[in-house]
């Protein structure tokens, strides 16, 4: 289904864009398998409707959006952000949403929320039943990257609702950090006031830092983090600080330790 | 016992199965000028020559056993094109990594060798091949001496290892496939150390002394008196 009427962003890259087809065969959702065409395959099991989202936890005001509500909450706008994925490859998608920040404000955080939480949907007659991560699939953002302007809560892409594959029907977008910080399917966001464990973290803590910023000078401990593969290219490009974002977003992190704080 | 195959017969089975290790080779060539290998070529490439040299590498591994659970000896006629097929596919492996991944970057790849470990593993694995492709023609056989050939050619075993350690260590979170690959392989060389050991068994049983036959048994123990 359309989305629309779509406000530009001043964030949008111009970059071209990833093949819509590109954008939803090759992915990463666990849940439904762990090759890139297994989500296209099997997500289709997903019943997207009806959906909501508890936001709980440290809030004046904790309540349940339903996603019709979601998709009316903020004018949506268009934001074609690159993605660089922790393997070394990367696209550029419209996506279709709206600052995190503005959902997080109707539930009037409290002081003591440093964190947020995100809980996915699992259900396991319909997703892999193997441990291959600790389901749900659990990630997480310190309070100011949550609200920073450019964390897109996420309703499409290509300017229609989000494909099952992609994390429908309401995901988060990150974009200066691994595609994998950006979890999909949300079905509660909690504020917090510890770091909250990560499924990825959990995973191998070596490996998936809490933070996860896109990293040139950082490799993974089993791969190079330089450079990149965009998706439909032939030769490797060079993967920008923060994934080109770094203007926007480097003082957040000023006077950490990045190796440290991966 | 089934008869073995004519010298004829022979010739059309390798024939067959030679066009048989081609047909993952062609079914990739053809996905990839028809632009049918998803939105990441160069990745599916890779991961398919990985794919068909570790399988190679089993089925080569499995001639022996097959052989001596079927008793068709002439299995082993078989096996140097099929450890061949696997040198073949490793090649094509590394060279999509060395062109296509890396596109000659002799610094980035030096830099992946030396310092992921999954990498590292892989390349030995790859080098460790190059010796036993090379020898695999009777002329070698000739000038090695067939025990030193042999000797040479069971460093396969270790090849086999590797290549299980490079695949379970490249994988982000989900080692079901190569834990698959790893069981394979630990039969295959379970069953050869079994049967090793039952011949290490017989021989010493064989090379005991035996009371002769119709002679007298003598107890080496006195029995204690009864009173």
């Amino acid at each position: 289904a359309k989305l629309g009427p779509l406000a530009r962003s001043p964030f949008s890259s111009d970059e071209p864009q990833t093949p819509y087809k590109s954008v939803t065969t090759y992915n990463n959702y666990y849940e439904f398998g762990t090759d890139k065409e297994d989500p296209a395959a099997n997500a289709g099991k997903l019943a997207v409707r009806p959906w909501t989202v508890r936001v709980e936890g440290l809030a004046g005001k904790p309540r349940t959006f339903d996603i019709d509500e979601l998709l009316k909450l903020a004018p949506l706008e268009e934001r074609i952000y690159r993605l660089r994925c922790v393997e070394a490859w990367s696209m550029v998608i419209p996506w279709v949403g709206f600052p995190l920040s503005a959902l997080l404000r109707q539930v009037d955080p409290q002081g003591s929320a440093k964190y947020v939480e995100f809980v996915t949907h699992y259900d396991p007659k319909i997703m892999l039943r193997r441990p291959v991560l600790d389901w749900p699939y659990t990630e997480g953002l310190r309070m100011d990257e949550a609200m920073h302007p450019l964390t897109l809560l996420t309703l499409g892409l290509y300017g229609e609702v989000l494909p099952n594959q992609n994390g429908a029907p309401v995901r988060v977008v990150v974009p200066w950090k691994y595609g994998f910080k950006s979890a999909k399917s949300i079905v509660a966001i909690r504020l917090v006031d510890k770091e909250p464990r990560t499924a990825w973290n959990k995973s191998a803590p070596s490996e998936y830092g809490f933070y996860s910023n896109v990293n040139p000078n950082v490799d993974h401990p089993r791969w190079s983090q330089a450079t990149e593969r965009r998706i439909g290219e032939f030769r490797k490009r060079p993967t920008l600080m923060f994934n080109g974002y770094a203007e926007q977003v480097a003082s957040l992190y000023q006077g950490m330790d990045l190796r440290k704080s991966f | 016992m089934t008869k073995p195959p004519s010298a004829a017969q022979l010739a059309a089975i390798k024939a067959l199965l030679f066009a048989l290790c081609l047909v993952p080779f062609a079914l990739y060539m053809q996905r990839w000028f028809d632009d049918a290998l998803g939105a990441n070529p160069i990745e599916a490439i890779t991961r398919g020559s990985g794919d068909w040299t570790l399988r190679f590498l089993l089925i080569t591994l499995a001639v022996t056993p097959l052989r001596k659970l079927t008793g068709l000896n002439w299995l082993l006629r078989l096996r140097r094109m099929l450890g061949l097929f696997a040198f073949f596919y490793a090649s094509l492996h590394f060279t999509t990594y060395f062109w296509l991944d890396q596109f000659f970057d002799l610094q980035s790849i030096a830099h992946d060798i030396m310092k992921r470990p999954f990498i590292t593993v892989g390349f030995s694995a790859f080098v460790l091949l190059i010796p036993l492709a090379v020898t695999s023609n009777n002329y070698a056989i000739r000038r090695l001496g067939g025990r030193r050939w042999q000797s040479l050619h069971r460093s396969v075993y270790a090849i086999g290892i590797l290549a299980i350690v490079h695949y379970w260590w490249l994988v982000k979170a989900d080692i079901l496939e190569p834990m698959i690959y790893g069981l394979i392989l630990a039969a295959l060389l379970g069953m050869r150390g079994w049967w090793r050991e039952q011949e290490r068994r017989r021989q010493i049983a064989a090379s005991m002394p035996r009371p002769m036959p119709g002679g007298k048994v003598i107890p080496l123990v006195a029995k204690s008196p009864r009173y």
